[in-house]
């Protein structure tokens, strides 16, 4: 009979940017269960709604995490504007679009430079990141932030994006493509690459639904859902692919994101084509009153920002869902049956994002 | 937004439903309304649709965990009992406060 240990992994770990800790239940090399442990750096933002007036939270919602920043004060901006009925202009909406598929280029080009990383491929890891700094350094030339971008406000955008500037990030968007492209090549078909991603860390379809997954983690299962299809921002007017794969593995979790790289630089062009003149943010009177809860598909999966308000310049409460909160019983349930070996690119391949995860 | 007002009471019966009809959980959080209220509530979807559940308590009477019929809820129940000290029977998974790691106990309270 197999000996049973308990091995903990993490919260400190060469793998993990960010503290999470499984206690892994093994039986020799095996991992039989894995019990996972958050709140490690708990921040209490939702708290802030009693100090920061509805404006001000915009800010809050944006420092939730450095990666999908935009994505918060955007689920945070949706739920007030639909409870204050405010109709934003059509320019904002086209903006948001692109804002947010830059952030979802550049939060996958990261992912997949950890996940190099984690197997030990450290030009892969280098490469992805060089291309990713041209995404940020597009970020800075239309916001001033690289990581933190305050552009989001009620009622639209702080400030416009000239039409020469986003023709200028389309070409780019050309390079970039190409660039990755090359890139994917070793992602998908280097040998070394597949043997440690492929049949690794399989999630079915109906494990991934009954555990409420949610983004790319839950498209790799074979399930075609995102939240982009609610048609928020401009992603009504544009034609929007989503990217699946059945394979359930860690190579399917890589496949997927990759996809909707090239689907990301894809909207982005259709949006700047069909981006229309206009202003770009609509004054905003009175305070909100009444709830609402906006949901999105940050670059992790959906993300629900549930805002509740009386009236007053303070809401009552602002709470944020993460894509990773979702995805972590996931995480648990791929774990078990796996070699201790494959545990952190196992980790790595749900995109984990602690930052977000503990608010 | 749409949210179907139940009590605690009735909450079981409801959720199993919504689990019949193959509806998934989105999320469950907790609202302080005053110091002897707050709000629970449970999203579910069916793809793209929302069914929103809420209920009342006051904090310290116990509420039943959904844990058995959505597995994964228990990381929103555990994170509603360490951040507003209200008491969920029956987890799948009990962190028994543990699940954050705050400098004050209930600190939403």
């Amino acid at each position: 009979m197999a000996t049973r240990s308990v091995v903990p992994f993490g919260p400190q770990h060469p793998v993990l940017p960010e503290p999470i800790h499984l206690d892994l239940v093994l039986e020799d090399e095996k991992v039989v269960e894995a019990i996972p442990s958050i709140g490690f750096i708990h921040r209490g933002l939702e708290k802030l709604v009693e100090k920061k007036d509805f404006n001000e939270m915009v800010y809050v919602a944006e420092r939730t995490c450095g990666i999908c920043s935009f994505g918060h004060g955007y689920g945070y901006v949706d739920a007030v504007e639909h409870i204050m009925n405010i109709e934003v202009p059509e320019r904002a909406q086209y903006l948001r679009t692109i804002l947010f598929e830059m952030s979802r280029l550049h939060s996958h080009l990261l992912w997949l430079g950890l996940l190099a990383d984690a197997f030990g491929f450290e030009s892969l890891f280098m490469d992805t990141w060089r291309i990713r700094e041209q995404i940020l350094n597009m970020f800075e030339e239309a916001t001033g932030g690289r990581v933190i971008f305050s552009i989001n406000k009620i009622g639209g955008l702080r400030k416009d994006i000239p039409n020469e500037m986003l023709l200028s990030f389309v070409d780019r968007l050309d390079g970039i493509e190409k660039e990755t492209r090359v890139a994917a090549k070793s992602f998908l078909e280097d040998s070394a690459v597949k043997s440690r991603l492929c049949g690794v860390g399989i999630l079915t379809a109906k494990e991934a639904e009954e555990l409420g997954c949610c983004g790319p983690m839950l498209r790799a299962s074979g399930i075609r859902r995102d939240t982009r299809e609610l048609g928020y921002g401009a992603y009504d007017d544009l034609d929007l692919h989503i990217t699946t794969s059945n394979k359930g593995d860690s190579y399917a979790r890589t496949e997927v994101r990759l996809g909707e790289i090239f689907q990301s630089i894809d909207l982005i062009k259709q949006a700047v084509k069909k981006i229309p003149d206009g202003p770009f943010d609509t004054p905003v009177k009175g305070f909100p009153n009444g709830e609402y809860m906006s949901r999105i598909e940050q670059p992790r999966g959906e993300a629900c920002y549930y805002v509740k308000a009386n009236g007053t310049k303070f809401v009552t409460r602002m709470r944020i869902r993460t894509p990773t909160f979702a995805n972590i019983p996931a995480l648990t349930k791929i774990l078990q049956g796996c070699d201790m070996a494959d545990v952190p690119i196992m980790i790595v391949t749900i995109d984990p994002c602690i930052s977000c995860t503990e608010r | 937004m749409e949210v179907k007002e139940v009590t605690l009471d009735s909450l079981l019966s409801e959720v199993q439903g919504l689990k019949a009809e193959e509806y998934r959980l989105i999320q469950i959080c907790a609202t302080k309304v005053n110091e002897d209220e707050y709000e629970i509530l449970y999203t579910f979807g069916d793809r793209y649709d929302e069914v929103n559940l809420r209920f009342s308590v006051d904090g310290k009477t116990p509420i039943k965990s959904i844990s058995h019929l959505y597995w994964a809820a228990f990381l929103y129940e555990n994170e509603i009992h360490d951040l507003y000290g209200i008491e969920v029977e029956n987890m799948v998974m009990d962190y028994r406060g543990g699940l954050y790691r705050t400098a004050e106990k209930a600190p939403f309270k």
